[in-house]
């Protein structure tokens, strides 16, 4: 079934084109990665899909009733508003109290309902909003470079999370990151946009696609594949460091990996 | 009642307690925002409003409703153009305000106390007066109590209410519109000048002692409340300008709510 369809979709920011002619399709329960460089239009596309943005052409077609979760690339609250966790879930409509404490469980956040928003770490902080963002036991997860500001071991962390709440939830994931290698080995689908649709398709056939090359260089084939290893090898707890640092030396991608 | 009403002491104290009550809650957004300027610019509006309804012979009330609505929504519009917003508030607040003071010395035979309402005249508050100022106030507080989970989400990201089936740029239009409300109500009270403190004050005042947002509006309301009635009764024994001797009050009850932070809570 898909879920959200969008046709030649033109969005114009502050007069300046920012996105072109983009196509696509997210059907239930499939997870997809957009990537892209900086100012690829990546956050405008999730925008306009939440109806944050009006399109200038083309449409956005909904599935009846389609319920969306949204996790915002930033979320500054400002010191001086008092909230707290579950105070934060109530917004805009209160929740049932076993609802919300289904959804920091989900999250991992479980122990965090009583503590102040602004007390938070970065990994709590995403947690909660994770949690917000599946209180309506929503059909479709939409998530805006969620990770950042976490650590290497933190975001690998949350990536895992979201699969295991698609295995929970059965919902699709949508999702934009900079961190290339690890987003697309835990994705079913890989969209690369650049203002346009440059490809798409399983993270493999993006990774080796003379499009995305050209956007991203072939470093991160290497990670790839070294991701794609540490995954493989995930539950062999004892070896699991080892193999980290072998593979990334094959490669010579020490970069960022040496200290996992 | 009616009796009571007579005594300006007493008019002065409700018109207070009014103005506190609605300025306190929605001052809360204006800390929470980071509007703080825009509120001052919104009332620095008000005195071309004065001045204009004084030479048409309108109700002050409407002129400066009207100055601080077209001041708010003039610079709802051009944000984004280009300018900084603070640069913008800076050029409209000042502009309005001194073409308002222009304007004012223009009005010929008009023996206007332009102290009035550049610092308020809360004793001469009239039964009229005073209808009008808990009119509003009434009308500002039901508007925050009907969108307030809508204002709050919006305030936190515009982004998150939008997907949560809410319009932003209408919240945004509601807080204008309150904001606008607040400083044609207030002026009779604390004046043009000195309504950013009625709305900011007292929010920071509560917000060391404030575990949600719901406690923080109370408290905001309260010490406001308080700082109003405990200016009319200090200028009243010291024979101070009411206006600045209620905001003195507020600014002490801060003073003392850092202390406060200070001792109870060590750490923070």
């Amino acid at each position: 079934m898909t879920l959200i369809s969008v046709r030649g979709l033109d969005v114009r920011l502050g007069g300046r084109m920012v996105l072109r002619n983009v196509s696509l399709d997210i059907r239930a329960g499939e997870i997809v990665t957009v990537v892209g460089p900086n100012g690829s239009g990546k956050s405008t596309l999730l925008r306009s899909l939440i109806g944050a943005v009006a399109p200038a052409r083309g449409r956005i077609t909904r599935a009846e009733g389609l319920r969306i979760g949204y996790v915002p690339q930033q979320l500054h609250i400002d010191p001086t508003l008092p909230l707290t966790v579950a105070r934060f879930l109530d917004l805009p409509r209160r929740v049932a109290a076993p609802v919300a404490r289904t959804a920091l469980d989900r999250a991992g956040a479980d122990d965090l309902a009583a503590r102040q928003m602004s007390e938070l770490s970065g990994g709590q902080f995403q947690r909660v909003l994770l949690a917000r963002a599946i209180l309506g036991e929503p059909q479709l997860l939409i998530l805006d470079e969620a990770t950042q500001g976490l650590d290497q071991p933190g975001s690998a962390a949350f990536y895992a999370r979201i699969a295991e709440l698609r295995r929970d939830l059965g919902c699709a994931v949508l999702m934009v990151s900079h961190e290339l290698h690890v987003v697309m080995a835990a994705s079913d689908r890989v969209i690369c946009l650049n203002g346009h649709v440059c490809c798409e398709g399983a993270p493999e056939q993006v990774a080796s696609a003379p499009e995305y090359r050209a956007l991203f260089g072939s470093g991160t084939q290497g990670a790839l594949a070294l991701y794609r290893h540490e995954h493989d090898h995930g539950h062999d707890h004892g070896h699991d460091h080892d193999c980290d640092h072998d593979h990334a030396d094959d490669h010579d991608h020490t970069q960022g990996h040496g200290t996992t | 009642m009616t009796n009571l009403l007579d005594s300006f002491l007493i008019r002065a104290a409700l018109a207070g307690i009014g103005v506190a009550l609605a300025a306190a809650p929605l001052g809360c957004f204006v800390v929470w925002r980071r509007m703080a300027y825009f509120g001052d610019a919104t009332a620095h509006a008000a005195i071309l409003g004065v001045a204009l309804s004084l030479a048409l012979s309108l109700s002050v009330f409407a002129g400066a409703l009207a100055a601080a609505l077209i001041m708010a929504l003039t610079v709802s519009a051009l944000s984004g153009r280009g300018y900084a917003m603070d640069t913008l508030l800076g050029v409209m607040a000042h502009s309005a305000l001194a073409i308002g003071l222009v304007a004012v010395s223009f009005i010929d035979g008009a023996r206007i106390d332009l102290m009035a309402y550049l610092f308020g005249d809360i004793l001469s508050v009239s039964r009229a007066d005073l209808g009008i100022i808990w009119g509003g106030a009434a009308l500002v507080l039901l508007l925050l109590w009907w969108r307030w989970s809508a204002l709050l989400t919006t305030t936190l990201n515009p982004d998150l209410a939008q997907a949560a089936g809410l319009s932003p740029s209408r919240e945004q239009m509601i807080l204008t519109l309150a904001l606008a409300l607040v400083v044609a109500v207030a002026i009779k009270v604390v004046g043009v000048l000195l309504i950013a403190a009625m709305l900011i004050i007292p929010a920071a005042s509560a917000r060391p002692f404030s575990a949600t947002p719901e406690r923080m509006a109370a408290l905001a309301a309260m010490i406001g409340t308080g700082a109003a009635l405990g200016g009319l009764v200090l200028s009243y024994r010291f024979d101070t300008p009411t206006g600045p001797t209620i905001v003195v009050l507020a600014t002490a009850l801060f003073s003392a709510s850092l202390t406060g932070k200070a001792l109870f809570r060590p750490r923070a």
